[in-house]
């Protein structure tokens, strides 16, 4: 066996242990009942805001702490905790990606994906009315 | 219907250039395939003459679109769905070239474009390899047509025009009066994070990059059309350089635009987007090294084939990628689908399956040297080399590839909690290795090395090296301890081993080649890959957050803080005037413009260094009305030293409407000097009232009567306060100075003495949160951050030389 032929070999091993170690790694997205089922665990969360709640943000006091509540598709309710401050188009998001885990007093997030309407509906919405329609919503 | 004030022609013309490009360029290709490979030799030379006939008016068409829709954006012509969606008429004149390649389809165009250019380049010096490799990047520029083609076959849409009208496109009641054109007024406008210089600069410079790749591939391609396996080598090398330089400076073009204008406080987060274009690039390296290692020993013919083939292929995977929609979730560049993705897929598999299938079914007629490689040799090293980078970008993609394996299985696998360290921990191993080897390697010879010789021209760099990287562990050290000991070491390591690549191919020029510069190009090359990795590695191991929260005023809410994020506290609030603690400096929030030509608003942060007093201001901005939000865009600013950069961006605002919007009034009160009254979070208490009081505050009223309070404020949480309202008598006239406690959101005035001989005195006092300035923001210093900018100077310099030198080398063996 040729010396190149071990190296390569050593090389296919170590990408494979690499690959393998990885998927240890993974997580996985979740609804709120599920990350519930697995508190403790680093999850993403798929939710939406729940804008009939209030957004608890306030800079002056603690710029690190925001809290929140999300909805998810199944309609459970979940707080959301987390130390960075409020994104700032977080009231016109449809949709979150929140990673982080669930606790006790709420889901302890440090990371926050913002979906926002896609700028179709947007521009509908605002820049294509006509001028004698009516406004809508 | 007749529709009023359209401008239709250049949609028309644009049309038709896209549908002529399309014809000549499978004519162009054919033809170009026949010119090499007609039965009938006699005919070749007819072949080719049509093939070059075809690809000009493919060349033309192809500018002519380009022209024209730059020529629809620059004057506005928002009946022009693209227009209106990327441009507006408030953009400056640059960034409506921004405009042009924000869009899919401009960006396809400036693909197109460059392959164009490139094409001529190809026909002008190739001589006998024009035929094949002009017949790849003829069916190149056919697939791309078809991506901007926009047209229906059998209720299948192909490509996307940027032409089209957006009445078309639209469905809206506006649309159905002739004269729409009237409400239309402006566009969408560009994306407001494009809005910078780097975005003029970076797409042009990544898509010749990208369209650069396809001449090694076609070579390679040649090679297996023609049987010829030896002769394309030489000629694609230099090809394979410049590639390298354009692929490799476009890649760290967004890199620098990240970091001046997104605020996820860096240049590099191993974002799908970023690894989908490092991976060919990494791929084509190992390709240069193994096409160079084939040229001086025979060895690894079959690597180059495999490497050029995989490169090009995965700059059509990263085009899936990127443009798909398929990542979703994972980036934050949040690509939304165009609806093409099988005509992306068809993209990827019109190259894979013949390129695949011809080199499946001659790679036992591609010569290889049985005989196994002296370890004392060039070769052998070099190829190791080639053999981590290729392992190490498999890994990369696989991770990337995340998303599409859930499209394929259906599963909803989501990324580790910490993307960028589950990358970091392999590939600075890899930094590691690629460093000592490009160190070592330079000082190997072919075929076979003297030791003797071998060693002691290493000693010195060796020595020198460690020497260096130690005083770098022991005097800047490596300030990332988070993911433990072993994590840390490694990085001590990895910046030795790049230190090494610096020294010791700095001193194969001086003794490997005499200082004969001309001939350095790689050991340059060389130089400024190990500077990009000590720069990514100091700046990244000892990136400092400055902003920890140490106002005071914030007592801490949350329970238990640090579980919540390992990093807490980074953010801090600047109340305007006020001037605060952030670990070195004090800094102040000192006022916001507003500038009308970018629609940007400014921040004037003021810096002071505690010790050294030294004072800078950075100006961090947002864009307001960002397009299709109404949120606001934060842009970083940073303070360049020759050794750090201190940058800082804004993560939270006041709201600037909200002043105009208090409607509090000021609640008057008689009080008593040294009574106690209350308010909703504590009390106060006016201890006395003093004319003309020599405060520093008060300075510039000198020579005014001035009568102030002096209030004390004692909060709930058993925090003491002063305010020092005041009025002032001059020619007069009464004015009233307000004072304000702003982690209490009070304001106080002295409206008027009472009766004096109970002591008493008018107070106004106002509680509102409407009555702040604030800006949230953080900041980090990072260090050694120039030397990475300028080690991919060097390397593209590098690249640029060895391209030259290449080419002289390849008309010598031509000739």
């Amino acid at each position: 066996m040729k010396k190149m032929h071990i190296f390569l070999l050593v090389g296919v091993a170590v990408a494979i242990a690499v690959m393998i170690s990885f998927t240890t790694d993974l997580t996985t997205y979740d609804t709120i009942a599920s990350a519930k089922q697995k508190e403790g665990t680093y999850v993403h969360l798929i939710a939406k805001l729940d804008k009939a709640q209030p957004i608890e943000y306030n800079p002056l006091t603690n710029p690190n702490y925001c809290s929140f509540t999300v909805v998810d598709s199944l309609g459970s309710v979940t707080k959301v905790i987390s130390n960075k401050p409020k994104p700032a188009d977080l009231e016109m998001s449809e949709r979150v990606v929140l990673k982080g885990r669930m606790k006790e007093d709420g889901f302890h997030c440090d990371d926050i994906l913002l979906k926002c309407p896609s700028k179709y509906k947007d521009e509908q919405a605002k820049g294509l009315r006509h001028p004698g329609s009516k406004q809508e919503g | 219907m007749e529709f009023v004030g359209e401008n239709l022609l250049p949609g028309q013309i644009g049309h038709f250039m896209i549908v002529l490009s399309l014809m000549s360029a499978l004519f162009a290709s054919v033809s170009f395939y026949m010119g090499f490979k007609a039965a009938d030799a006699s005919s070749r030379p007819t072949w080719m003459k049509l093939a070059r006939i075809g690809f000009a008016v493919q060349s033309i068409s192809v500018l002519v679109s380009f022209y024209i829709l730059y020529h629809i954006i620059n004057n506005h012509l928002f009946e022009y769905k693209y227009v209106w969606q990327h441009s507006s008429k408030a953009l400056p004149m640059e960034y409506l070239l921004s405009c042009f390649w924000e869009g899919q389809e401009g960006s396809f165009l400036l693909w197109s474009f460059w392959h164009a250019v490139l094409g001529w380049f190809i026909i002008a010096r190739s001589g006998k390899w024009e035929g094949p490799v002009m017949s790849v990047i003829s069916f190149a520029q056919f697939a791309l047509a078809t991506m901007v083609l926009g047209v229906y076959f059998f209720g299948q849409k192909v490509g996307s025009s940027p032409f089209v009208l957006l009445r078309n496109e639209m469905d809206a009641p506006i649309f159905s009066t002739p004269n729409y054109l009237e409400f239309v007024t402006d566009g969408n406008g560009l994306n407001a994070l494009l809005q910078n210089y780097w975005m003029v600069i970076h797409p042009p410079v990544l898509f010749l990059g990208f369209a650069s790749t396809i001449v090694p591939f076609a070579y390679a391609v040649g090679g297996l059309l023609t049987k010829d396996h030896k002769g394309w080598t030489a000629p694609a090398l230099p090809w394979a350089s410049f590639s390298a330089a354009a692929l490799g400076l476009g890649i760290m073009m967004g890199a620098a635009w990240a970091y001046e204008s997104l605020t996820f406080g860096g240049y590099w987060a191993w974002d799908p987007v970023e690894n989908a274009s490092l991976v060919p690039w990494l791929i084509l390296i190992s390709g240069l090294h193994t096409n160079l290692i084939y040229k001086s020993s025979g060895y690894s013919l079959r690597a180059t084939y495999l490497f050029y083939i995989l490169t090009f292929l995965l700059i059509l995977y990263s085009t899936f990628l990127t443009r798909s929609g398929v990542l979703g979730d994972t980036s934050v560049h949040s690509f939304t689908g165009s609806g093409m993705n099988v005509q992306l897929l068809l993209f990827i598999f019109a190259f894979l399956i013949p390129a695949g299938f011809m080199f499946a079914r001659q790679y036992k007629q591609i010569p290889s040297i049985q005989k196994e490689e002296n370890l004392y040799s060039r070769e052998f090293w070099m190829f190791i080399g080639s053999l981590v980078f290729f392992f190490s970008s498999l890994v990369i993609i696989g991770k990337t590839s995340l998303p599409v394996f859930n499209k394929i299985f259906g599963t909803s696998i989501a990324p580790p909690q910490d993307v960028e360290y589950s990358h970091n921990q392999i590939q600075v191993w890899v930094a590691i290795i690629v460093g000592l080897l490009t160190a070592v390697t330079q000082y190997l010879k072919y075929k076979d090395t003297p030791k003797k010789t071998f060693y002691s021209k290493l000693l010195w760099p060796t020595a020198i090296s460690l020497a260096i990287g130690l005083c770098i562990s022991y005097f800047v050290g490596v300030a990332y301890d988070k993911k433990g000991p072993g994590f840390w070491l490694a990085l001590h390591i990895a910046i030795t081993a790049a230190v090494y690549a610096i020294v010791a191919n700095a001193g194969y020029i001086w003794s490997g080649m005499k200082g004969k510069l001309k001939l350095a190009g790689a050991s340059v090359a060389h130089i400024g890959f190990g500077m990009v990795l000590l720069g990514i590695l100091i700046s990244a191991s000892n990136k400092v957050t400055l902003s920890y929260n140490t106002t005071g005023i914030s007592p801490l809410q949350m329970k238990d803080a640090s579980d919540v994020n390992n990093n807490p506290q980074e953010n801090l609030t600047l109340i305007k005037g006020v001037a605060t603690d952030m670990g070195k400096y004090m800094v102040t929030y000192t006022k916001d413009t507003l500038s009308p030509r970018d629609q940007k608003r400014y921040f004037e942060i003021d810096f002071q260094h505690k010790q050294t007093k030294e004072n800078f201001k950075l100006y961090p901005d947002v864009i307001e009305n960002n397009k299709g939000g109404e949120g606001l865009t934060p842009n970083p600013d940073a303070k360049h030293y020759w050794n750090k950069d201190i940058f800082i961006y804004l993560t939270f605002l006041s709201d600037p409407t909200a002043k105009q919007k208090d409607t509090t009034q000021f609640a008057k009160k008689m009080v008593v000097i040294g009574d106690t009254s209350f308010y909703s979070n504590g009390m106060w208490t006016v201890n006395q009232i003093e004319v003309n009081p020599p405060d520093e505050k008060f300075a510039a009223y000198k020579g005014d009567t001035l009568l102030a309070a002096d209030i004390s404020v004692i909060a709930k949480d058993g925090r003491i306060y002063k305010a020092r309202p005041a009025f002032r008598l001059k020619n007069n006239t009464l004015d009233i100075i307000t004072d304000t406690v702003m982690s209490q959101s009070l304001v106080f005035t002295i409206n008027k003495p009472g009766d004096m001989e109970k002591r008493e005195v008018e107070i106004g006092l106002k509680e509102s949160n409407a009555i702040l300035d604030f800006v949230t923001l953080k900041a980090y210093e990072f260090p050694a951050i120039n030397v990475l900018w300028l080690g991919i100077v060097v390397t593209v310099i590098g690249f640029i030389m060895s391209m030259f030198q290449r080419r002289k080398a390849a008309k010598r063996y031509n000739e």
